[in-house]
């Protein structure tokens, strides 16, 4: 019996089982590649005891998470409590469903692609607030608080800019914007004048946010709320979290290669596309590590005013602005 | 702003529908040892503070009347155990005070550039704590921290050369010093001071250049000229504020008075006027280093001798009040003798324990992220603070 004779559900089945446990091996070494960065930017050497280089290092962690005790605090909602780890994982796993990895490979390349995964990955944000609420925590409420503010502020600019690609492409469709910018470097979006280098800053930025990520982690905020709504957790529910906010890295990751980085587009035969992919994927992740390394934070207010009075006028503007010029473009038929 | 004065009022039991009470501290990362604070919150904006300390008192006042002039000044580094050097110089200078002892001039100068090490080591312990509250221990704070610490090691290292231990030193003795330097300490000196000179000029560019840090310390916690006076901050702060009083300067103690340096002062009393008069201590510091490098006379470094007993160092009946000018203000000490080896009373004045009093006058108002950033520029040492 062929693949191709299975029946069609359990090919999904398969896929995505593929992918889930691609992207949970993936996120355990992402945490090293972050590590071993930010160890080189502080001077530093980084994991280095376990295994070679330190290359065993998130197995180690996982282990060491897996073997801790589970705390409830008494005081804690323990249904909400306990289920807001799985709530705000199962969202951060839902975006890698529509990406395609290579032409047709993936879970479900469906038409509407990039709509889901801007739908899914602002559920999130129901996972943070429950474990926030849920674990009866001034620290953990605050951080909730922080949080529902922030990414409401953040979802709108990161929606506009990553619309700027599907206005360029004309298509909703992961796989048509990746297609349309096949060939050649210079068909990459962030290499369309203007446009793509503004809307691929923009894109940056609100990514940061939506990841949480310094200079916008008010809600971790480690030095005033010490670990923010994860501040109750221990354990495989804190690995868990720990799991969902890396796989969303990884995913926005992946989304802004596709968007803006021509996805698998390279040199060199067609079977190296995942690659060129993947390697893509983890330049913007170093890219935001950069960025999260060397930055303080700002304050819930200044944030807020960015998004509001700077962000989201800039990204609408910008949205407008390619829409006249590839409609001038269509019209024209440059 | 909101009014200060209605809302520095403390209420334990309050428990309306808008307010939240919340604990920062003694177990807290941004606290900087035991520091509690208990937060009014509406919101985000913090409306009222009350200030809690004591959790790490050690009686180093009382410990003081059981240890002799000979053993004291080994003790005395664990008040402010981040400048320990400093704590040792005013216990010392007190007890020099009482018994008109003269201190060669050798031992005078290798005072200046070990107090002046001292500065620049706490300093930079102060900025990267301070980056690490405001960009937290998983951001660009860390990298700071980490670039801070790095220097310090190599301070920490030429005090080890110097007198065997690295945080507690016990350098200073009553006369003079107990060690001199050794070989080779002078290059290895000169070596260091150079590289972080350099070092605070990159660090410089990478906080001053970004939009980030600024938009998070200017205009943040404000202490007006005549607040910092009525209030009696001292150091870093005061001169943030406007005022141009460094004891260094002002009240020439040990050799201070053969060097040339500048006190830089600040109008803007906001945590970035306070990193700025920090930043150019840096420099002015290495600047003192450099000076008393070059003229260090040769000589004995004590004018008393060498201790053979706990007990040799006799002070006469009397009373005498000693202060320097420490990385964090003004640190004093009062000893009482009743003529024996040991101190009848003795009183401790810390910088940071004054300093910490104006946080309830500056912080209501402020968002909670901001408390941590102005708790960081007021630079406390809690084993100074509750000694």
């Amino acid at each position: 019996m062929t693949l191709a004779a299975l029946p069609p559900w359990l090919m999904a089945v398969i896929a995505s089982f593929i992918v889930l446990n691609v992207v949970i091996g993936m996120v355990t070494y992402v945490t090293l590649l972050e590590r071993k960065f930010a160890a080189r930017m502080q001077s530093r050497i980084g994991p280095y005891r376990v295994g070679p280089h330190g290359l065993l290092q998130p197995i180690a962690d996982a282990l060491k998470l897996m073997m801790k005790e589970d705390v409830v605090p008494t005081a804690a909602d323990r249904h909400v409590y306990n289920l807001a780890p799985i709530v705000f994982l199962i969202p951060c796993m839902l975006i890698f469903a529509t990406i395609p990895f290579a032409p047709g490979l993936g879970v479900a390349d469906v038409n509407i692609g990039i709509l889901f995964f801007l739908a899914v990955s602002a559920m999130e944000i129901v996972g943070l607030f429950m474990a926030g609420w849920g674990s009866n925590n001034k620290y953990a409420l605050l951080s909730a608080m922080r949080a529902v503010n922030q990414i409401i502020s953040y979802d709108l600019p990161f929606i506009f800019s990553a619309l700027v690609p599907v206005l360029l492409a004309g298509s909703l469709k992961m796989s048509d914007i990746a297609a349309v910018q096949q060939g050649s470097l210079l068909k990459w979006f962030i290499f369309y004048p203007v446009i793509g280098q503004l809307a691929f800053i923009m894109f940056i930025v609100s990514t940061l946010a939506a990841e949480n990520r310094v200079p916008f982690d008010i809600l971790e905020a480690e030095s005033e709320l010490v670990a923010g709504f994860r501040v109750e957790y221990s354990g495989m529910k804190f690995a868990l979290i720990q799991l969902g906010e890396y796989a969303h890295m990884i995913g926005s990751s992946f989304l802004g290669a596709l968007l803006f980085l021509g996805a698998w587009s390279g040199p060199g035969p067609e079977y190296l596309g995942p690659l060129w992919f993947l390697l893509k994927a983890m330049f913007v992740f170093l890219f935001v590590t950069w960025i999260r390394w060397s930055f303080v934070r700002i304050r819930v207010d200044q944030i807020l005013a960015l998004s509001w009075k700077a962000l989201l006028p800039a990204t609408l503007a910008l949205l407008i602005a390619t829409a006249v010029v590839v409609v001038w473009r269509t019209s024209a038929g440059i | 702003m909101l009014d200060v004065n209605e809302t520095t009022r403390v209420e334990m039991d309050w428990s309306g529908p808008e307010r939240l009470q919340m604990n920062m501290g003694p177990q807290h990362p941004s606290a900087h040892g035991v520091f509690r604070a208990i937060l009014g919150l509406q919101g985000e904006t913090v409306v009222d503070v009350d200030a809690v300390i004591g959790y790490l008192h050690r009686c180093h006042e009382k410990l003081s009347e059981t240890l002799t002039y000979a053993q004291y000044p080994s003790i005395a580094s664990k008040t402010d155990y981040v400048a320990a050097m400093t704590s040792e110089f005013a216990y010392v200078m007190a007890a020099e005070e009482i018994g008109k002892f003269e201190v060669p001039r050798r031992a005078q100068y290798l005072r200046v550039i070990v107090a002046e090490l001292q500065r620049i080591a706490s300093h930079l312990l102060w900025l990267g704590t301070w980056c690490m509250d405001m960009g937290g221990a998983l951001g660009g704070g860390a990298t700071i921290f980490l670039y801070c610490i790095r220097e310090r090691e190599d301070i920490l290292d030429l005090f080890e050369a110097l007198v065997g231990a690295r945080l507690l030193y016990g350098f200073f003795q009553v006369g003079g010093t107990r060690y001199d330097i050794p070989d080779g300490w002078i290059e290895k000196c000169r070596a260091t001071i150079d590289r972080i000179d350099s070092r605070v000029g990159e660090y410089e560019q990478m906080l001053e250049d970004n939009a980030f840090f600024l938009a998070r310390t200017q205009g943040v916690g404000v202490v007006s000229r005549e607040l910092a006076q009525d209030v009696g901050i001292a150091g870093p702060l005061l001169r943030g504020s406007g005022v141009n009083f460094d004891l260094r300067k002002n009240v020439p103690y040990s050799s201070y008075a053969d060097f040339e340096f500048t006190v830089p002062v600040e109008t803007a009393g906001d945590c970035y006027a306070r990193y700025k008069v920090r930043m150019v201590e840096f420099r002015e510091a290495s600047g003192i280093i450099r000076q008393a490098l070059d003229k260090l006379p040769s000589g004995p470094i004590s004018s008393r001798p060498a201790l053979k007993s706990v007990a040799q160092i006799r002070i006469p009946k009397g009373e005498a009040y000693a202060r320097v000018e420490g990385p964090r203000g003004e640190v004093g000490s009062y000893i009482i003798s009743d003529g024996s080896a040991k101190p009848y009373r003795m009183k401790w004045r810390g910088a940071s324990f004054s300093n910490l009093s104006i946080l309830p006058h500056i912080i209501p108002g402020h968002k909670v992220a901001d408390v941590v950033a102005i708790m960081g520029s007021v630079d406390p040492v809690f084993g100074e603070v509750d000694r």
